[in-house]
């Protein structure tokens, strides 16, 4: 677990580091981070609790540890996922506790789109490969654990050494990474005047006088 | 694309302006916030030094980590306790109304919004929680956010959206008698999987839809999420309107003519184009419920769990863990399956109408020997005239336990909560691996009234045979 790596800031056009795979389909945010854990004010303490129960429920099992306790993913900063990663509840904590355990970037088949958000708004870019390349780039990881692997971002582009897999990330979180205007509060708060004029012409914010 | 629809016509007019990164931003009308997701963001403000922009436009009330026990304060968790302190002194600081504990109007943060009235056609809903799609019930496009969207929210009353595509679901016929809201949307996602929705927003409509209550079309659009949909809506008709008419938040005098007119307007037309229409027959639909660990691993009451043949390969490895978590056999019958724990309650199915629809298995019968069942009520008012109608009672008698309302079990936040591997017969909307407080625990999602005949016979059993007995 990298805590002494910064969190995401300013424009962000690769993560490098290495990887850590986490397969199966439908994880859903109640595994990345149980929730008696939300019990809390502030989201600092949630980096060791991620994955918690999957990682209990492994340490003492033949198929265990979980990818999360192997000593040589504890640097990991690239998490390499499956289909539908991050489903089922908006809790930000489940980013906040993978960014926070050290995840810079995750690249999986497909993400549930609160769970996307949630991680473009912390500056983590999640990018998508289709089945065969993500089950090739989990295989290479696993193969070499030490391994280094850069996401070029910008380019939508995985390398590790000799090998390099193609992915797909949509135009608009593609800028707002590479310009730096993730966080989206400093625009949202810009446009000021268009905000009043949208206000102004919704039926139910005048009381319906004017519809 | 999809035009003339009434998720366009509402998009349109609550956009602000295209962002530089291809988004747009959209007007929040009403922002709902409760105690788990919002700490963070009333500090992400804070460190800024922004204000809320609309305090107006935000509501908040305690739900997730409310005991149904005693709510004396300060609660026995000092972590609860300070997560509502906390809540409490953001809404004071920001002038943010807050229906907290015993005000009358207190609950699950999805109940309480409909019932005040606060939630109506027309609006774009967002709140710190992925069941917000409970409230597309109304006609309004409503969708969960994370903690950094609620400071958005909270700042500027907007957020940074991507346009979602249209699917309409069509629901010809009619329920069968014991077949509800909750068996439908169970048997939608059983169909079009977890991940179907991806992408979407659904359109529930047709006769089946026309026909549902304004608390069966909430259970419905609760669950779109489940399904994979952010948000899930149906056109608002009159069963809308009367159900908002007179309630506090709604307009009333000459506003409710003018209300009730634009709403109509927003229906989506004769002329209106989806991105894609999926057709369901609902006399078809058994009750339904889940035997695996997604909401989309549902089967009919008179099914068996579906072996790894009948099981699409890339679903397969889904299915081999469900059936080790589970401990249920391929090609076993769901029915018959023994349960510990009965949870009637949750932002789904914590309404007046799912306690009535369990009240009535459960009237005049016992629940079986070592069976633990509780009924928590959604809000204070659900509580409030369910206590009126005697519904109380009738459970106490029948061997349930009777709660304070609040999210409870559903996610266990709470102190109720599954211990070591007991399974649970739940009116809720998650069976995921420890989703009900104990790592593992086991979750068998099913209609309230199923909830009620699992109790009272100790195992899943066909909630039909009960009604008709």
């Amino acid at each position: 677990m990298t805590t002494a790596t910064p969190f995401p800031s300013g424009p962000i056009r690769s993560v490098s580091g290495t990887t850590v795979v986490v397969r199966g389909d439908d994880i859903d945010t109640d595994r990345i981070i149980p929730a008696r854990f939300l019990k809390c004010v502030t989201f600092d303490a949630l980096g060791p609790a991620a994955f918690a129960d999957d990682r209990a429920e492994l340490a003492g099992s033949s198929e265990g540890p979980h990818p999360f306790d192997r000593p040589e993913h504890r640097e990991a900063s690239i998490l390499l996922v499956n289909r539908n990663f991050g489903c089922g509840s908006s809790r930000e904590h489940a980013p906040q506790a993978l960014m926070r355990w050290g995840i810079r970037a995750v690249v999986g088949e497909s993400f549930a789109e609160i769970f996307y958000g949630n991680c473009l708004a912390l500056g983590i870019p999640c990018l998508t490969a289709d089945h065969t390349t993500m089950l090739a780039i989990q295989e290479a990881a696993e193969a070499d654990p030490a391994a280094a692997f850069q996401l070029d971002v910008a380019a939508a582009q995985l390398t590790s050494g000799a090998h390099s897999w193609g992915l797909t990330l949509a135009e608009g979180p593609r800028q707002m990474l590479s310009t730096g205007q993730w966080d989206a509060t400093g625009q949202l708060l810009a446009n000021s005047t268009a905000l009043a004029a949208t206000a102004a012409r919704l039926p139910y914010l005048s009381g319906f006088a004017a519809a | 694309m999809s035009s003339g629809t009434l998720y366009d016509k509402v998009w349109d007019l609550h956009q602000v302006a295209q962002l530089p990164g291809g988004a747009t931003q959209l007007f929040i009308g009403l922002h709902l916030i409760h105690e788990v997701t919002s700490p963070q963001a009333f500090a992400a403000l804070r460190d800024l030094g922004l204000s809320v922009r609309h305090p107006e436009r935000t509501v908040a009330t305690v739900d997730h980590i409310v005991p149904t026990t005693s709510q004396a304060r300060p609660f026995a968790d000092p972590l609860a306790e300070e997560m509502l302190a906390t809540l409490e002194a953001n809404c004071a600081e920001h002038g943010i109304t807050l229906h907290g504990i015993g005000s009358g109007r207190q609950g699950i943060v999805h109940v309480i919004a409909p019932e005040l009235g606060l939630t109506q056609p027309g609006m774009t809903v967002a709140c710190g929680d992925s069941h917000t799609s409970t409230h597309g019930a109304f006609g309004a496009i409503a969708f969960g956010i994370g903690t950094s969207q609620v400071r958005d929210v909270l700042a500027s009353q907007s957020l940074a959206m991507g346009k979602l595509k249209v699917r309409r679901i069509w629901v010809d016929g009619q329920l069968q008698n014991g077949v509800y809201a909750k068996d439908l949307v169970l048997h939608v996602i059983r169909t079009l999987g977890v991940k179907g929705g991806v992408g979407y927003a659904y359109e529930f409509a047709g006769p089946a839809i026309d026909a549902l209550s304004m608390e069966e079309r909430m259970t419905l659009c609760n669950m779109a999420i489940e399904g994979g949909a952010r948000c899930g809506y149906v056109n608002p008709d009159q069963v809308t309107f009367d159900y908002l008419k007179g309630r506090p938040f709604a307009p009333s005098g000459a506003a409710w003519d003018q209300a009730v007119a634009w709403w109509s307007s927003l229906a989506s037309g004769a002329d209106a184009v989806f991105d894609d229409e999926v057709r369901f027959d609902a006399a078809a639909i058994a009750p339904t419920i889940t035997w695996g660990i997604t909401p989309g691993q549902g089967i009919g009451v008179d099914e068996t769990v579906p072996t790894l043949e009948q099981t699409e390969p890339d679903e397969r490895p889904l299915a081999e863990e469900a059936y080790r978590y589970m401990d249920l056999q391929p090609g076993a019958p769901i029915a018959g399956t023994p349960v510990d724990v009965c949870f009637i309650g949750s932002c789904t199915n914590g309404r007046l109408s799912d306690l009535q629809a369990a009240a009535a298995v459960a009237k005049g019968r016992k629940v079986a020997p070592g069976i633990k069942a509780f009924v928590v009520p959604g809000s204070e008012q659900v509580a409030a005239a369910a206590e009126a109608a005697g519904l109380d009672k009738l459970f106490v008698e029948a061997g349930f336990e009777w709660r304070e309302p609040g999210c409870s079990m559903c996610l266990a936040m709470n102190p109720d909560r599954l211990e070591g591997r007991q399974i649970s017969a739940s009116s809720s909307n998650r069976n995921f691996k420890g989703r009900q407080g104990s790592a593992s625990g086991r979750t068998l999602l099913m209609s309230p009234a199923m909830v009620a005949a699992a109790a009272i016979h100790g195992r899943v059993s066909d909630v039909r045979t009960l009604l008709n007995a």
